[in-house]
């Protein structure tokens, strides 16, 4: 019941409940432009989801030959070309904050485009219903055995449907392990049961929901669950593109026989319900913009092939957006798609967008492979020595972020007669540049002592120095003290 | 009660209680809240069953689990030490002086004995190791009685000056003042002769008094120079590092009084794998000297006198 119903006020009841019943959704197979155009995103979304973790990238012998890799274990993000360490997950941070600048962008360019075509509950919800119209044939005949007695053709039907869910649940699920490890060797440790539990628990989670929400909950996850519509809702502006039916022009609606018999002229719609009968989300746009519209468009194939068949112009249900709406109701004309397009708000999007794409990469080939970090001894700040020298304590991080063994020099700038040494060397072959190796991909850990002898020791600022002395070079330096009695009230 | 009557608007009884003319509708529990209520109450009924719960007397009933927090940690702690288990047959089966063969070995030793430094050693030696007055510092590289690894585990091991232990360390300085060996001018002349040689004063009369003081007395021990000797624990007394203090009043009192600083043995508390990852740790900390070849012993320096017990 709607708020309208007479019978509300009458008897006081409340079957005005919060809760309303699912109506099962059966959307007819329809053909078209949006139709063909959806196939082809489909297929590219579920190409790249199936396939990216099998595309081999060759990045030499010490570092992983999978193109798009996040290493856990390890704690690298492997993208191509690109290697992301954990400090460098500003990157990642910047990649969400360009996909969100860019749903933006697309949304108030083309409307809930994101929603309609790429998203992927809508992507395996399609799936699934192309599974349903497979097994159990279209629209109709999906009806009539829903409606059908539990019989045992019917339960071996729903049970082979069911079946083709959970395969592809499974497929999807299990997917997803291969971009947190090398795809083949863990397909072969899934099969022969000696992967990570994890790797089984993930798969199993996902394998759930995908079977759950793709099979089950469908247009409900839009509707109810997720909360972008809400938010597109407040992106949506009087210039978005959104799938408008035009009902200046379809009003009042009636069939063909209908507009000959009656007195009034009748508008092009002729109320075939069409529209409504191939909605994934089980909607009719003649009610207007609504949060269950999804944008797919196939009610406007729908509706041209219908208005084709009775010889009306197309364009019934079309894109459009709602000032064009208000102007074309009004006879004026619409205003050309690319000038709604590229509007202020866009480009403003776009440039936003693009801004940070270009920072990113400018970072990317800026940013540094090779890195000191250093952390002083503070207990003890520093040791005196049999011969009165000061020996102070260093943690040293040489940090090489490149896929080889680079070799290093560790110096130090400052710290006059200072010499230093680690603790894998003696205390009398110190120095004041170690040339040291470290390994590819790798954070070197080193102890490593300064010393001053007695007559040079004071308290001073420094900063150790490493220079990478292959051909490709890059240095990097960090500032730190010295600390002797002096001024410590010792 | 009385006032229970069906609300127009909704057709739902009130529960009967009225504020001000605010009534309140008797709609009843969501159903899965009451399931969850119900399903909370047998949860908690089988847990009160099965763990400890209801507290008596002197403890809480025990629950047919058996489970104790205590119990929980003893597991933990087993599970730990089983995960430690093979580490420590290793270090076990190597001797001190081999640990540094086996860079992993040796890792995971000092690491124990990083641990266990800090539960029995701190106390004296402080958290870095850095010592206090009588307390050496194990940072640096003077020793008293050596500081390659196998003699550090020595002194682990049997401790200094512990009775009833035949291999303890032992050095013995005579309290020349307070027994009369020396007079307080003579202590004076020793002391200023020691300041000499460590290069805390210019020479002086006293001092030139003092090194003939320091031949007669001190250098059976202290050597010629004041180098000290590791054999009997006798502080070199011509370096920068000083035990008790350097200073005129410190070695006075030193000289006077003798010092005879103890350390536990730590061989008849401890396990014989947690002292050798001591002295593994200890030898680690910048000081430790490498495993002598043959024979040990080293010395340099200038001058000779008599004087404490420097590290």
């Amino acid at each position: 019941m709607n708020a309208q119903d007479p019978t509300l006020g009458a008897d006081h009841s409340n079957d005005l409940g919060l809760y309303a019943k699912r109506k099962s959704v059966f959307p007819r197979k329809t053909d078209g432009p949006f139709r063909r155009f959806k196939w082809a995103v489909m297929a590219f979304c579920l190409a790249v989801y199936w396939g990216t973790p099998w595309i081999r990238w060759n990045r030499g012998p010490y570092a992983p030959d999978q193109a798009v890799l996040v290493d856990l274990a390890h704690r690298r993000f492997y993208m191509f070309q690109i290697e992301i360490w954990p400090h460098e997950f500003y990157f990642v941070a910047g990649l969400l904050i360009m996909a969100g600048i860019g749903l933006f962008l697309v949304t108030s360019a083309v409307g809930r485009a994101w929603c309609g075509y790429a998203c992927p509950q809508t992507v395996w919800t399609d799936l699934f219903q192309h599974v349903d119209r497979f097994i159990d044939g279209d629209r109709n005949a999906q009806i009539r055995l829903q409606n059908a007695p539990w019989t045992a053709s019917k339960i071996a039907r729903r049970v082979f449907k069911w079946g083709v869910y959970l395969t592809i649940a499974f497929l999807t699920g299990g997917a997803w392990i291969f971009y947190f490890a090398d795809a083949p060797t863990l397909q072969r440790e899934f099969w022969t049961g000696t992967a990570a539990p994890v790797a089984y628990a993930t798969t199993g989670v996902l394998t759930f929901t995908t079977f759950w929400l793709g099979g089950f909950m469908r247009e409900q996850v839009c509707v109810y669950m997720c909360p972008w519509p809400r938010i597109q809702t407040a992106m949506l502006d009087e210039k978005s593109l959104t799938v408008t039916y035009k009902h200046w022009r379809g009003e009042p609606r009636g069939s063909v026989k209908a507009a000959a018999k009656s007195p009034v002229p009748l508008g092009d719609c002729i109320d075939c319900l069409q529209c409504v009968a191939v909605c994934p989300t089980g909607i009719d746009i003649r009610e207007g913009p609504q949060i269950g519209c999804i944008t797919c468009a196939l009610c406007i194939d729908a509706c041209d092939q219908a208005m084709s068949k009775v010889g009306r112009p197309r364009g019934l249900i079309d894109y459009c957006t709602l000032e064009d709406a208000e102007h074309e109701e009004k006879g004026e004309k619409p205003t050309p798609i690319l000038k709604t397009i590229f509007r202020p708000r866009t480009l403003v999007y776009f440039a936003v967008w693009a801004a940070i794409g270009v920072a990113m990469l400018f970072m990317l080939g800026q940013r540094s492979r090779l890195d000191v970090s250093v952390a002083k001894d503070r207990n003890p700040e520093f040791v005196m020595l049999s011969d009165g020298s000061v020996r102070n304590g260093f943690t040293v991080k040489l940090r090489n972020m490149e896929d080889r063994p680079r070799k290093m020099e560790l110096a130090l700038d400052g710290l006059p007669g200072g010499a230093i040494y680690t603790d894998e060397m003696e205390a009398d072959e110190a120095k004041r540049l170690l040339a040291l190796d470290v390994p590819a991909d790798t954070t070197r850990r080193l102890r490593v002592y300064a010393v001053q002898p007695r007559a040079a020791a004071r308290p001073a600022d420094f900063a150790f120095t490493v220079k990478a002395t292959d051909t490709e070079g890059g240095q990097d330096r960090a500032a730190t003290t010295f600390t002797t009695a002096e001024g410590n009230g010792q | 009660m009385a006032n229970k009557r069906i609300d127009d608007a909704t057709g739902v009884e009130t529960v009967g209680h009225e504020w001000d003319g605010i009534e309140e509708l008797n709609n009843p529990l969501p159903r899965w809240w009451l399931w969850t209520f119900y399903a909370c109450i047998v949860f908690a009924i089988g847990y009160c069953v099965v763990y400890p719960a209801i507290p008596m007397v002197k403890s809480a009933t025990a629950g047919t689990f058996g489970w104790t927090s205590r119990g929980a940690l003893a597991t933990e702690m087993k599970a730990a030490d089983a995960s430690r288990a093979g580490l420590r047959a290793a270090i076990a089966a190597t001797s001190v002086e081999q640990l540094g063969a086996d860079p992993k070995l040796l890792r995971a030793a000092i690491e124990g004995g990083r641990a266990a430094f800090k539960v029995n050693c701190v106390q004296c030696h402080g958290a870095g190791a850095a010592g206090a007055k009588g307390y050496p510092n194990l940072n640096d590289d003077d020793w008293l009685w050596g500081g390659d690894i196998a003699t550090i585990h020595q002194t682990l091991e049997h401790g200094v000056r512990q009775p009833g232990d035949d291999a303890t360390r032992m050095s013995q300085m005579p309290a020349f003042g307070r027994d009369g060996i020396l007079t307080a001018a003579q202590v004076q002349d020793v002391v200023s002769h020691v300041r000499v040689i460590s290069g805390q004063e210019k020479p002086s009369a006293s001092a030139q008094r003092g090194a003939k003081i320091f031949a007669e007395n001190c250098v059976v021990c202290h050597g010629a120079n004041g180098e000290g000797n590791r054999m009997v624990g006798a502080p070199k007394l011509s370096d920068a590092i000083w035990l008790y203090g350097g200073d005129r009043a410190t070695l006075t009192e030193t000289v006077t009084n003798a010092r005879y600083g103890v350390m536990p043995a730590w061989g008849a508390r401890l396990d014989p794998v947690t002292v050798k990852m001591l002295a593994a740790y200890v030898h680690s900390l910048g000081g430790g000297e490498a495993t002598p070849a043959p024979a040990p012993q080293a010395a340099p320096a200038p001058a000779a006198a008599a004087a404490p017990q420097a590290k």
